[in-house]
């Protein structure tokens, strides 16, 4: 992606003249309603356990069927997306607060100060998520603030790269040497000049960081690392439909296809985005 | 028959046109410059000839090629002649090579596929004209890929591409435009070679009258799509029967006037002294612990200006001029020396003890598209500078002064709501210029700060600076390889080659009568239109 792009005057209706933006838009939108939706109204409360109704079929009154504890499938899918979404939100959100700042320091300072800190870097980097938050749950106990934890580090050195490498580009520009030559600092340079050119591939990579923490928060919570009951996760929900896979596939099927469905909007949302910031790169392709 | 014969050739995006009956020929062993400035229409009449037009173009009129309907050929039929009987060369040579392919293999590559020839035959072919165009087998072997070989070798490369078939037509779209002088006359000089050996008709695009003037046996002048004048090029150029070429000769050989030079005898105290500056670069690594000896840019210069002075730091590309104004510029650290700015001196010291003399000195840069961030307006961009002062001012004020600013460069006030694509790059170098004064500095360092800009817009930006240089006692130190830039509009001229200063004195002095061999080796290069008028007038008797 080409950096330091003129603003684009019509940005939101060449956005919705994207197909996959539209598509990704479209879902994630969905989504976050079904979730929203969930704190003010469910078809059945996810807390009680009506264990007489368990194991039911998809019908026209449980639409997803129940599971075996007769709660509705798409009631806890509903809350569900709540959990899914706010652990990703907040995981991107460190990841974004820590990284960019981290990569824009690095990439202005240059030196044994950018060696250090992306040394340090790979070093997380080394680290997946899911081992973190084992190592997280095995101090603290499990929670899904681990959970929330865990992904957030995973995101800073992700943030931290995509931001250097996007500054580093930019430093020897013309435009940030007058900058320099107008006696601004690096830390004002970085705010004025550097930050809003980089800003594009950061929303990109934010997009595609979401699907990631949404699938990761799923496989933590399907080890029992992450969301912990009453409190219903996709994650959970696929790990106690997998000894019931032959009796009531629909269990699987249903929580399964929400998190397929959420990664799919997002990463189409972050491909759209890319394409319509910058046009440049799509008509390359 | 003419080899190539254009006429009537219109070219239209939707309903905009490109081109508008555009008429050329040229026979075999001939060179046609055609000349026009940026978006005339230049590059799309060659891209016409071969067929490579953008998509969403179209072309209609005639275009023949030793006979053959080139608008109606298929394909196929352009393939085969693509790099067989037409031969291109671009104007970038570092984007026109594959930097993953051996040069030998892209030599070799056009040839296998038109011959149908064995691979070490098209390797001996590729051999043979790379040892024609200048890269011998001794020094460049065939391995050798194009990262390893300078800007004129990679252009001695392309070329070798674009001839390895002895082509019965060379395309050439401003081949030196990216050269500095001195590679543009061993360039110049080697096409001319095939040209008289082969018998091959050249069509040179340029915008440059004194390269033209040089090469070409005819010339048609291209604006705004049209043919404007089209004859044998010296009587053309000299007689200038058609407004437009007058104009266009006149803009290259612009003189902005400058009634009070500021002479180096002055009284006054000096405005920058450079004492012993030497900057190193560390060498590339070559194992963990291992480094080559460091490269040294800028080896020991010394000099110094006075206020309102207009100095030239004249040299080939790579030469260190570049390293040494972003060093005055206090953008880079030297390694050793002094460099004192109205009496201090301003090497080691940190951004805010730094900030009186950013006060005092400011830049502007060569590329007017690269120098202001896109996201800016106008007014936020010009007034950047504003930044350097104690008493922050008020946004009526700055804006204030951002009109102002743009007022003395010839915008309008209006400009300073609009984003820095809305204009032209001439409006963009003005833009340039009223951010570099509205701190009212003493010094402006300007890097090649025309040579992107058509040559009527340079004649303004010029005359704007000498104006500014005139009214405001602005002094300048122009980083250029252009001699006709620093033979406009500075006092002194400074040339530098391999980091060092070999001669300086007064522009003129210098120009004429140059000493050194570095000195002599860019006078002798640079085009100059008069002279190449008066040297084919004088052939013709």
């Amino acid at each position: 992606m080409s950096l330091a792009q003129p603003p684009a005057d019509n940005i939101v209706a060449k956005a919705f003249a994207n197909r996959s933006f539209v598509i990704g838009f479209a879902i994630t939108l969905a989504i976050t309603l079904m979730a929203l939706l969930s704190y003010i109204w469910t078809p059945y409360d996810v807390t009680v356990l009506p264990v007489a109704d368990r194991l039911k079929t998809p019908s026209a009154a449980h639409w997803f069927g129940t599971d075996h504890f007769g709660r509705d499938v798409l009631s806890m899918i509903m809350v569900g997306a709540r959990n899914s979404i706010a652990v990703a939100i907040v995981a991107v959100g460190i990841g974004i607060a820590l990284g960019v700042p981290l990569g824009c320091w690095a990439a202005a300072r240059g030196g044994w100060i950018d060696e250090i800190l992306m040394r340090f870097n790979d070093l997380v980097f080394a680290f997946p998520a899911l081992l973190t938050a084992i190592m997280l749950t095995a101090i603290f106990g499990p929670d899904a603030i681990i959970a929330i934890i865990a992904i957030g580090i995973f995101n800073i050195p992700v943030f931290a790269r995509v931001a250097r490498a996007g500054a580093l580009s930019l430093w020897p520009r013309e435009f940030v040497l007058a900058a320099r030559a107008s006696g601004k600092g690096q830390g004002l340079i970085t705010i004025e000049h550097i930050l809003p050119n980089i800003a594009s591939i950061l929303l990109v990579q934010a997009t595609i960081q979401f699907a990631l923490a949404v699938l990761a928060e799923a496989s933590l919570s399907y080890l029992g690392l992450g969301a912990q009951p009453p409190m219903p996760s996709w994650g959970r929900m696929l790990f106690e439909a997998q000894t019931r896979m032959m009796v009531a596939p629909y269990l699987a099927i249903f929580p399964g296809m929400a998190i397929v469905l959420t990664v799919l909007g997002l990463n189409l949302l972050g491909d759209g985005l890319s394409d319509v910031l910058d046009p440049k790169l799509r008509r390359e392709r | 028959m003419s080899l190539l014969r254009i006429e009537n050739l219109s070219l239209s995006i939707g309903k905009l046109p490109i081109l508008k009956d555009v008429d050329l020929t040229i026979e075999p062993g001939e060179v046609m410059a055609l000349v026009g400035e940026s978006g005339s229409g230049k590059s799309m009449t060659a891209l016409t000839v071969m067929q490579l037009l953008p998509r969403g173009l179209t072309a209609r009129g005639k275009v023949s090629f030793n006979g053959i309907d080139i608008l109606g050929a298929t394909e196929d039929q352009m393939n085969a002649l693509r790099g067989d009987d037409i031969g291109m060369v671009f104007q970038e040579p570092m984007t026109a090579l594959n930097p993953v392919k051996t040069i030998g293999e892209q030599v070799a590559e056009g040839i296998r596929w038109h011959t149908r020839c064995g691979r070490a035959e098209a390797e001996d072919r590729a051999r043979r004209i790379l040892d024609r165009v200048g890269l011998p087998e001794s020094k460049f072997p065939l391995s050798r890929f194009p990262h390893e070989l300078s800007g004129g070798q990679r252009q001695r490369v392309v070329i070798a591409i674009a001839c390895a078939l002895k082509p019965k037509l060379l395309i050439a779209d401003e081949p030196t435009t990216a050269l500095d002088v001195v590679l543009q006359k061993q360039i110049l000089e080697l096409l001319k070679g095939l040209v008289d050996e082969d018998r091959m008709g050249l069509l040179l695009i340029s915008h440059d009258l004194g390269v033209v003037a040089d090469m070409a046996d005819r010339i048609t002048i291209l604006r705004h799509g049209e043919v404007m004048e089209s004859g044998e090029t010296a009587r053309t150029l000299s007689e200038q029967l058609h407004p437009y070429t007058r104009q266009l000769a006149q803009a290259s050989m612009h003189v902005p006037a400058r009634p009070n030079t500021h002479a180096a005898s002055s009284q006054a105290a000096n405005l920058l002294e450079v004492e012993q500056v030497v900057r190193d670069y560390p060498g590339r690594r070559t194992s963990l612990f291992k480094r080559e000896p460091p490269f040294r840019a800028v080896d020991g210069v010394s000099f110094s200006m006075k206020p309102g002075q207009s100095i030239a730091l004249v040299g080939r590309s790579g030469c260190g001029k570049s390293t040494l104004a972003r060093m005055i510029l206090a953008l880079d650290t030297p390694t050793s020396g002094e460099i004192r700015f109205m009496g201090e001196n301003m090497v080691g010291k940190d951004e805010t003890a730094l900030r009186p003399f950013r006060r005092n000195m400011q830049v502007v840069f060569q590329d007017p598209y690269g120098s202001f961030n896109p996201r800016h307006k106008v007014e936020r961009l010009v007034s950047e500078p504003l930044h350097l002062l104690d008493d922050k001012p008020t946004p009526a004020r700055r804006r204030e002064a951002v009109a102002a600013a743009l007022n003395e460069v010839g915008l309008q006030p209006a400009d300073m709501d609009k984003y820095p694509h809305e204009f032209s790059g001439g409006q963009r170098q003005r833009l340039s210029i009223a951010r570099a004064i509205i701190t009212r500095p003493k010094l402006v360092v300007a890097d090649e700060p025309v040579s992107a800009l058509d040559v009527s817009i340079r004649a303004q930006v010029l005359d704007l600076l000498a104006d500014l240089n005139q009214r405001l006692g602005v002094a300048y130190l122009f980083i250029t390889h252009d001699l006709t830039v620093a033979r406009a509009i500075t006092d002194e001229v400074m040339v530098m080659h391999d980091g060092k200063m070999v001669e300086e004195g007064r522009t003129g002095d210098v120009l004429d009568n140059p000493q050194s061999d570095a000195a002599k080796a860019l006078v002798d290069a640079a085009p100059d239109l008069h002279r190449a008028i008066r040297r084919r007038l004088q052939e013709q008797g």
